[in-house]
């Protein structure tokens, strides 16, 4: 059958198994390469090869210990059900990336960040231990100090199948969010409030990549705490962890690949710009609006059209970001590709040996594909790399192995591991392949 | 709402979905299955998931002189029961074998048949509580790649007919679920039409508003009660000619 990731380019025919217990992904093992598949919300090939195997039957909640908010469960679970089974006991995942439809096995493979990633760090920052089957089928827990743990964080599951992690979370008061909104009119007010919102808990911005000249980098910068009890209305403080249903309407069908086109996204970006400049600057919303807005829209990458899109997502380092950002963005606006989502976010020190984050700004594109967007993103590859940036693999469906090679050296060490230690012939997705990991 | 579902056959990926889709509901629940240590897993996910009270029961649908002590070991008399044994066995085997196509017959019919009706008496003397039976579209018109089995759900959805007739002037509810393909373990592996097979958590869904709004014979996907309307009204010279 042909797989895809969320982006749904590329199209990789392969064969996808879903083993039922340990002792079936063992003979399956056995058989020959193959690579884990959570979710499938790696935006391109990261969990696609010739033989991707679903971990949709390890999907137990194992144990919770409601002193220190430790859960142990199978990788197969969402952050959506872990949400849905302990955020009513005021419990809520650490980190969490912008959908709740992923698997805690997708999240600890591509050691996944969130809004508060500046001052939380990343996923894995949470992780206890994993349990991973290597390629011989038996399963190994390692926790951090481990070289399995740290190869895996970030490993994009090239180092065995994740089968079970101990994650902690945080407590909360209720599932409200206070969040404060800025209109940045151009990329200078952006990052000037990124600094100043340097102590919130969450923090990101949606930005206008249609935007040009004086208003370039223009963007509605969005922070948030979890409300505690006393700063819900009378109303909400009864029952604090109810809050409205989030999401029903769905994509029923692909729309035609002209419908998001340089006008219609350049329109789209400037009503959210400006409807966001005329919210409230501070106001009290639903963890499912301010966590997870795409969420609400199931299948809302079908918007793209029948050929898919792709996600380009970068992290400039702090020494020259401002530029670099500004390179970056100014080639997208000279093109006239505009994206019709883009997001930029400050990272906190990362210190890993795989993850994507580094101290700096991170900046998340989607481009539909189309040869404009497949000329452009190399380019946006090379000013990245220029001003000393990297790229994140979770969201990569077309970067070439010699990008990465000049980019994120640590990409090599993690070859030659592979290599030396036999995973290199066990784990194998389309992505590793093209990489040349 | 909410109460005690007890299900029978507790194992199955249908049984799984309707104890999740229950406990979501605020039921306490019992599964029970022949081998209850298997079952502990899934009870635990059920209680870190639901906060609901989940215990584990070995009930052989074979053991049919057992069914009373069974009932009676249960630390709650539940207020619904959900029959969800299923074996579908082998149809070449069971045309070959007495013994391989009785093993067919009795898990799909007579035990659940016997069950239901044990639980339906104790449900009337109370004057509360709902039965409900998995049964098939098999059982609508036997065919020939699986009517052993068709034949065994056929008696089983019979049964469920007579017994809510019998009881349809008081307050216990029977309903018969046929749900169509399911993606299940059971059907793993079989090239099924992605139209015509629903996924366990959508049979659990709709055995849920069967049960509110008090359904007597459910199929799950819609399109299933036209394919079988279609199915039992050819004409025998017809349907027997036919490879479906």
């Amino acid at each position: 059958m042909q797989l895809s990731g969320w982006g749904r380019y590329p199209r990789t025919e392969g064969r996808l198994s879903a083993p039922r217990d340990a002792a079936a992904l063992a003979t399956l093992l056995a058989e020959g390469p193959v690579i884990a598949r959570g979710m499938g919300r790696a935006y391109g090939d990261s969990a696609s090869g010739a033989h991707a195997v679903s971990t949709r039957h390890f999907n137990r909640m194992i144990a919770f210990d409601e002193g220190t908010g430790q859960l142990i469960a199978d990788s197969g679970v969402t952050l959506g059900e872990v949400i849905a089974a302990f955020l009513p006991l005021g419990w809520f995942p650490s980190v969490t990336p912008g959908t709740q439809f992923v698997s805690l096995g997708g999240a600890i493979a591509a050691d996944v960040h969130g809004k508060n990633h500046h001052v939380e760090g990343s996923f894995g920052a949470f992780v206890d231990w994993i349990e991973v089957m290597g390629a011989d089928g038996t399963i190994t827990r390692c926790a951090p100090g481990d070289e399995l743990f740290h190869w895996t964080l970030g490993g994009m599951g090239l180092t065995g199948v994740i089968l079970r992690a101990a994650i902690r979370l945080r407590r909360v008061q209720s599932g409200w969010i206070r969040q404060r909104t800025l209109a940045a009119p151009n990329l200078d007010a952006a990052l000037k409030a990124f600094e100043d919102t340097a102590q919130a808990t969450y923090s990101m911005a949606w930005i206008d990549c249609a935007a040009s000249g004086p208003t370039m980098g223009r963007s509605i910068v969005m922070s948030g705490e979890h409300a505690i009890r006393s700063e819900l209305p009378a109303a909400l403080r009864a029952k604090p962890f109810e809050t409205p249903a989030h999401g029903s309407p769905r994509v029923p069908f692909d729309l035609p690949g002209f419908a998001l086109n340089p006008w219609s996204i350049r329109a789209f970006n400037s009503v959210y710009y400006w409807s966001g400049a005329r919210k409230p600057p501070s106001s009290l919303v639903g963890w499912g609006p301010f966590f997870y807005p795409l969420d609400a829209i199931r299948d809302w990458n079908r918007i793209y059209g029948r050929k898919g899109f792709m996600q380009f997502q970068c992290v400039v380092p702090l020494e020259s970001h401002a530029e670099g950002l500004r390179a970056i963005l100014g080639a997208i606006s000279r093109t006239g590709a505009g994206s019709f989502l883009a997001v930029l976010k400050r990272f906190g020190p990362q210190d890993s040996r795989l993850s994507f984050p580094m101290e700096g700004y991170t900046l998340a594109l989607d481009f539909p594909l189309n040869d404009r967007s497949l000329t452009l993103m190399p380019e946006l590859d090379r000013i990245t790399a220029d001003h000393g940036g990297r790229f994140y693999l979770a969201k990569d469906s077309r970067m070439s192995a010699d990008t990465l090679r000049q980019t994120d050296p640590r990409w090599q060490a993690f070859a030659s591991m592979r290599r030396e230690s036999g995973l290199a012939g066990a784990f194998v997705s389309a992505q590793s392949t093209r990489l040349g990991l | 709402m909410s109460g005690v579902v007890l299900i029978l056959g507790a194992r199955s990926d249908i049984a799984l979905a309707c104890a999740s889709r229950y406990a979501t509901g605020g039921y306490s629940v019992q599964l029970a299955a022949r081998d209850p240590a298997t079952l502990e897993a899934a009870a635990q996910d059920l209680r870190l998931r639901h906060r609901v009270g989940v215990s584990c029961h070995a009930f052989d649908v074979l053991d049919t002189p057992g069914f009373v002590s069974f009932l009676e070991s249960l630390p709650e008399q539940p207020d619904v029961a959900i029959c969800a044994v299923g074996f579908m066995g082998d149809q070449q085997t069971s045309q070959r074998d007495p013994q391989a196509a009785a093993l067919v017959m009795r898990s799909n019919f007579e035990g659940p048949a016997l069950i239901l009706g044990l639980l339906a008496e104790r449900f009337e003397a109370r004057g509360h509580g709902a039965i409900i039976g998995i049964s098939s579209v098999a059982g609508d018109r036997g065919r020939a790649s699986n009517y052993v089995y068709g034949a065994a759900k056929a008696g089983f959805t019979a049964f469920l007919s007579g017994l809510r007739n019998r009881l349809a002037r008081g307050p216990v509810q029977v309903i018969t679920v046929k749900p169509g393909f399911v993606a299940t373990k059971m059907t793993e592996g079989l090239p099924l039409n992605p139209r015509l097979t629903a996924q366990p958590s959508e049979v659990a869904e709709a055995i849920w508003h069967a049960q509110i709004k008090r359904r007597d014979v459910i199929y799950v996907r819609r399109i299933w009660r036209l394919v079988m309307a279609i199915i039992t009204a050819l004409p025998e010279r017809l349907f027997k000619k036919t490879r479906l």
